[in-house]
C-alpha cells in the first residue's frame, strides 16, 4: 500500500511538472508570436517598463552598493595577505559584470515585479476580469502578456548596466577610502580586466532572465484557482520558479558561453 | 439566433452540463433559471466561446462557435457581449475607459465620440457623470450597471447576463429587472439571462428556461412555468425545501 502511495505521488509530480513546462511552453510561443504581430501598443509597454524599471532602480542600486562593499571587503581578507590588493578591482569587476550583476538584478525583480504580475493577473483570473478582457474580443496574453515580456526583456539589460556600475563603485569606495588604492589605478586595473565579452554575456543574460521572469510569473497569474488563497500560493510558486529557473538558466548560460567564448 | 445542441461538459467527474437543447429566437429574452452550481453560467461561457463543448454544439446566427478562427471569434464577440456575476471591471481603469474598452481598443474613434458614446451608455444605466470614479468607489449594484454600460456600449446584437441581481439589496435589483427591460425595448437586443431569482425572472422573461441534472426540463412563457405541475419545477420556482430537488441531493449523498 505504502509503495502504491509513493508511486501515485511521484506520477502527480511528473504529471505536474510536464503540465507546468507543456504550459509555459505554450505560453512562451504565443507570447512570441504575439510580439510581432500588429497592432503594437507601446503605451502599455512604457507603462510596464516604468514599473519595472524605474521603480526597481531604488532597490536595485542599493543591494549593488552593498554587494559592492561586502565583496570588496571579503576578498581583501584574502589579498592582504598575500598583498595583492591591487587585485580586487579586477576580481569584483569580473565577477559583478559576468555574475553578480545580472543574477542579482534579476532576484530582485522577480521579487518584486514577478510577484507583483502574479497577484495582479492571479486577481483578475479569479474575478472574471480575464474572461471579461476575451469577451471583448481582446487576447489577453497580447493584453496583459507581451507588455510585460517585452518591458521586463528590454529593462533588465538597463537595470543590469546599473547595476554593475554601481557594484563597482561600491568596491571603489572601500578600496580607495579604506584600503588605500589610489583612485587611477582602481580604473586602469578594472578597464584593463573587462572585455567587451564580458559585458556582453552579462547582458545576454539579463536579457533572458527578463523574459523567464515575465512567463513564469504571468502563467502563475493565469492560472490561478480559488480565490485569494489561490492568489497567495500562486504567488509564492511564482517567485520560488523564478529563483529556480533564473538559477538554473544562469548555470546553463555561463557553461555554453565558457565554451563558445573561453 | 442561439441553438444550443446536445451539449455536454464535465468538470473534475462531475456532468455539468448533460446533452443540453435550447433555441433563442432573435430579440427574445430567454431567463435560464436553476440552483446555485447547475451549469447555467457554463452554458453561458459555452455561447460565447470561453469554454469548448465535449460533444455537442453551440450555433450563433447559424455558425457554430466552437469552430470559429480567432478572428471569425472576435467578429463574433462585437455581437455578443457578457455581463459577468462580479461586473469584471478592470480594476486599474476608471468607470469611462472600462466602458469605452472596446472602442479604444477595436476602433479608429476620436476622444471626442468616445466620451459621447460612453456617456450615453452610462446614462442609459442611469449613471451619467461617473466616469471618472474607479471600480473601488463603486457600490456592487454600480458596477453591475457599469458593467451594463459596458456591454452594451459596442451595441451588441446579444446580451448575456450572467446573475445580474445576485448580490443586491431588492430595490437595486428591481431598478437592474428595469434596465434589462428597458434596454432590450430601447436596443431591440436579443438577452440571456442566468438567474435563479424567480422576482427577476418573471419580470424580465420572454421565455423561461428551468435547468435541473445538465438539461432543459422545461421551458415556456412565465405563466406556463408558473402553472407547472412537475414537481421538481414547482420546488424550486416556490423556493421549498422539500421536494424531489432535495432529496435526490441526500440520495447522492
Amino acid at each position: 500500500m505504502m509503495f502504491t502511495d509513493f508511486f501515485i505521488t511521484i506520477g502527480h509530480r511528473i504529471i505536474a511538472c510536464m503540465s507546468f513546462f507543456g504550459g509555459l511552453s505554450n505560453l512562451a510561443a504565443q507570447t512570441v508570436y504575439l510580439t510581432f504581430k500588429p497592432p503594437y501598443k507601446w503605451q502599455r509597454v512604457l507603462e510596464q517598463a516604468k514599473k519595472a524599471g524605474n521603480e526597481s532602480f531604488p532597490i536595485v542600486a542599493l543591494v549593488a552598493l552593498f554587494i559592492g562593499f561586502i565583496f570588496a571587503l571579503q576578498t581583501a581578507y584574502f589579498m592582504q595577505r598575500i598583498g595583492s590588493e591591487i587585485y580586487i578591482a579586477s576580481l569584483v569587476a569580473l565577477t559583478v559584470v559576468r555574475e553578480l550583476g545580472p543574477v542579482i538584478t534579476a532576484l530582485i525583480v522577480a521579487g518584486r515585479v514577478g510577484a507583483s504580475n502574479t497577484a495582479e493577473l492571479g486577481s483578475m483570473q479569479v474575478t472574471e476580469q480575464i474572461d471579461a478582457l476575451e469577451t471583448l474580443a481582446t487576447n489577453p496574453v497580447k493584453y496583459l502578456v507581451v507588455p510585460r515580456f517585452v518591458a521586463l526583456g528590454l529593462m533588465l539589460p538597463v537595470l543590469t548596466l546599473y547595476a554593475n556600475i554601481i557594484g563597482i563603485m561600491g568596491s571603489y569606495i572601500i578600496c580607495v577610502f579604506k584600503l588605500g588604492i589610489t583612485s587611477s589605478m582602481y580604473m586602469n586595473v578594472t578597464f584593463d580586466a573587462l572585455l567587451y565579452k564580458d559585458l556582453f554575456t552579462g547582458l545576454f543574460k539579463a536579457w533572458i532572465f527578463g523574459m523567464i521572469i515575465a512567463l513564469i510569473s504571468c502563467y502563475e497569474g493565469f492560472n490561478v484557482e480559488g480565490g485569494a488563497e489561490g492568489v497567495g500560493k500562486a504567488t509564492t510558486r511564482s517567485v520560488v520558479f523564478t529563483f529556480i529557473m533564473i538559477i538554473a538558466a544562469d548555470c546553463f548560460f555561463t557553461a555554453l558561453f565558457y565554451f563558445i567564448f573561453p | 439566433m442561439i441553438e444550443i445542441r446536445e451539449l455536454s461538459k464535465h468538470f473534475n467527474n462531475h456532468q455539468v452540463l448533460n446533452r443540453l437543447s435550447l433555441n433563442i429566437e432573435k430579440g427574445q429574452t430567454c431567463v435560464i433559471i436553476g440552483r446555485s452550481g447547475c451549469g447555467k453560467s457554463v452554458l453561458l461561457k459555452h455561447i460565447v466561446g470561453l469554454l469548448k463543448p465535449e460533444e455537442g454544439s453551440v450555433l450563433v446566427e447559424g455558425k457554430e462557435v466552437a469552430k470559429l478562427n480567432p478572428l471569425e471569434l472576435d467578429q463574433l464577440r462585437f455581437k455578443i457581449s457578457m455581463v459577468f456575476q462580479g461586473g469584471a471591471l478592470f480594476d486599474s481603469m476608471n468607470v469611462a475607459d472600462n466602458v469605452g474598452f472596446s472602442l479604444i481598443e477595436h476602433t479608429h474613434i476620436t476622444p471626442k465620440e468616445l466620451a459621447e458614446r460612453v456617456e450615453e451608455s452610462l446614462h442609459l444605466v442611469g449613471l451619467g457623470g461617473i466616469g471618472n470614479l474607479t471600480p473601488a468607489e463603486l457600490s456592487g449594484g454600480m458596477k453591475k450597471r457599469v458593467a451594463l454600460a459596458r456591454a452594451i456600449c459596442i451595441r451588441p446584437e446579444i446580451i448575456l447576463y450572467d446573475e445580474p441581481t445576485t448580490g443586491v439589496d431588492p430595490i437595486t435589483a428591481d431598478s437592474i429587472n428595469e434596465l434589462i427591460r428597458s434596454l432590450h425595448d430601447k436596443l431591440k437586443v436579443t438577452a440571456v439571462v442566468v438567474t435563479h431569482d424567480m422576482k427577476s425572472a418573471y419580470h424580465v422573461a420572454d421565455k423561461i428556461a428551468m435547468m435541473y441534472q445538465g438539461k432543459i426540463i422545461i421551458e415556456g412563457k412565465p405563466e406556463e412555468i408558473q402553472a407547472s405541475r412537475d414537481p421538481v419545477v414547482h420546488q424550486f420556482i416556490n423556493g421549498l425545501s422539500k421536494g424531489p430537488i432535495t432529496e435526490s441531493i441526500g440520495n447522492s449523498r
